[in-house]
C-alpha cells in the first residue's frame, strides 16, 4: 500500500474511532463518557477534512467540520451540566448506580 | 518522505494521547490528555490546508472544552470508579475490532492524494451556500445556553404556606429590617 499523508490521516481516523468506541463501551464515569465522545468527534472532524482533500471540495467539508465542532461543544457542555446535577442529586457519577428501575 | 514521517508522528502521538486519556485514573489527567489530542489534530488539520478549522479546533477543542472539563471536574469531584467495565471487555474488544475492520474495508486503500481544491473561498461557501448550517449553529448555541442555564439552576425550596402568606411575610421582614436600619441611623447606640 502506498503510504501517503492521506492514508496516514485515514489510519488516524480509524485509530481514534477505535479508542473512542472502546472507551464508550467500557467507561462508567459520566464525565469520562463525555471525554470519549469528544475523541470520537475529533476523529470525525479529521475524517471530514481528509475527505474534503480527496474529493477536492475542502471548503464544503470545512463548513461541515465547523458545524460538527459547534454541535460537539454544545453536547459536551450539556453532558457536563447533567453530570454535575446527577452528582448533586444522586451522589455518584457511576452510570451503573443511576438506574432506579432495577429490581 | 519527510512529510509522511511528520504526519505519522503527529497522528501516532494523537492516538497515544487518546489511549492515555482512556487509561488515566484521574479525570483531570484524562481531560489534559484530551487537550493534547486536540492540539495534535489541529496541527494535522492545519498541515492539510484547512486553516480555519484548525484554529477553531485549537481554540474550542483545546481551550474552551478543557476549561469546561476542569470546571465540571472541580464541581463534581474527581471520583475514582472501579475497573469493572460497562460491557464485558472481550465483547467490547470484538465490537471495536469489527467496527475498525468495517471502516478499513470502506475507506482503505485510498489511491487518491491531494487533489486540486476548487477556487471558491470558505467565506462564500459558509455564508452563502451553506447558510442553513449557520442557522443550525445559531439555534444550537441558543438552545445549548438555555439548556445549560435550565440544568444548572438551583432548585428553590418548596413554599411552606400559600403564596399570599409567603409574600406578606416577606414584606413584613423587609419592613422590620427598614425600621431597625432607620432607628440605628437616628440613634447609633442601638
Amino acid at each position: 500500500m502506498n503510504i501517503s499523508p492521506i492514508n496516514i490521516c485515514l489510519l488516524g481516523v480509524i485509530g481514534l474511532v477505535a479508542v473512542g468506541f472502546y472507551g464508550l463501551l467500557t467507561t462508567r464515569n459520566l464525565i469520562k463518557v463525555v471525554i470519549m465522545l469528544q475523541i470520537l468527534v475529533k476523529a470525525a472532524v479529521l475524517g471530514l477534512i481528509t475527505a474534503g482533500i480527496i474529493s477536492g471540495q475542502l471548503y464544503i467539508t470545512q463548513s461541515m467540520a465547523i458545524t460538527v465542532i459547534v454541535a460537539d461543544t454544545i453536547v459536551a457542555v450539556i453532558g457536563m451540566a447533567f453530570a454535575i446535577q446527577i452528582r448533586r442529586q444522586v451522589g455518584t457519577l457511576d452510570t451503573n448506580e443511576l438506574s432506579s428501575l432495577r429490581g | 518522505m519527510l512529510e509522511t514521517l511528520i504526519y505519522g508522528l503527529l497522528v501516532g502521538v494523537a492516538i497515544f494521547s487518546a489511549i492515555q486519556s482512556l487509561r488515566a485514573d484521574s479525570l483531570l489527567r484524562s481531560a489534559i490528555w484530551l487537550a493534547g489530542v486536540s492540539v495534535l489534530l489541529s496541527i494535522v488539520i492545519y498541515l492539510l490546508g484547512a486553516h480555519q478549522v484548525a484554529v477553531i479546533e485549537l481554540s474550542v477543542g483545546a481551550g474552551l472544552v478543557t476549561v469546561l472539563f476542569v470546571f465540571a471536574i472541580s464541581v463534581a469531584g474527581d471520583e475514582g470508579i472501579g475497573e469493572r467495565s460497562l460491557v464485558p471487555k472481550p465483547l467490547a474488544w470484538a465490537l471495536v475490532i469489527f467496527s475498525g475492520l468495517l471502516l478499513m474495508y470502506f475507506i482503505l486503500p485510498i489511491k487518491a492524494s491531494f487533489s486540486t481544491i476548487s477556487k471558491t473561498s470558505l467565506t462564500a461557501v459558509f455564508w452563502e451556500d451553506r447558510s442553513l448550517d449557520l442557522l443550525v449553529q445559531i439555534v444550537l448555541i441558543y438552545s445549548g445556553v438555555l439548556g445549560l442555564v435550565g440544568i444548572l439552576a438551583e432548585a428553590k425550596a418548596p413554599l411552606q404556606h400559600s403564596m399570599v402568606d409567603e409574600v406578606a411575610a416577606g414584606r413584613e421582614r423587609a419592613l422590620q429590617e427598614m425600621e431597625v436600619k432607620a432607628a440605628s441611623e437616628v440613634d447609633p447606640t442601638i
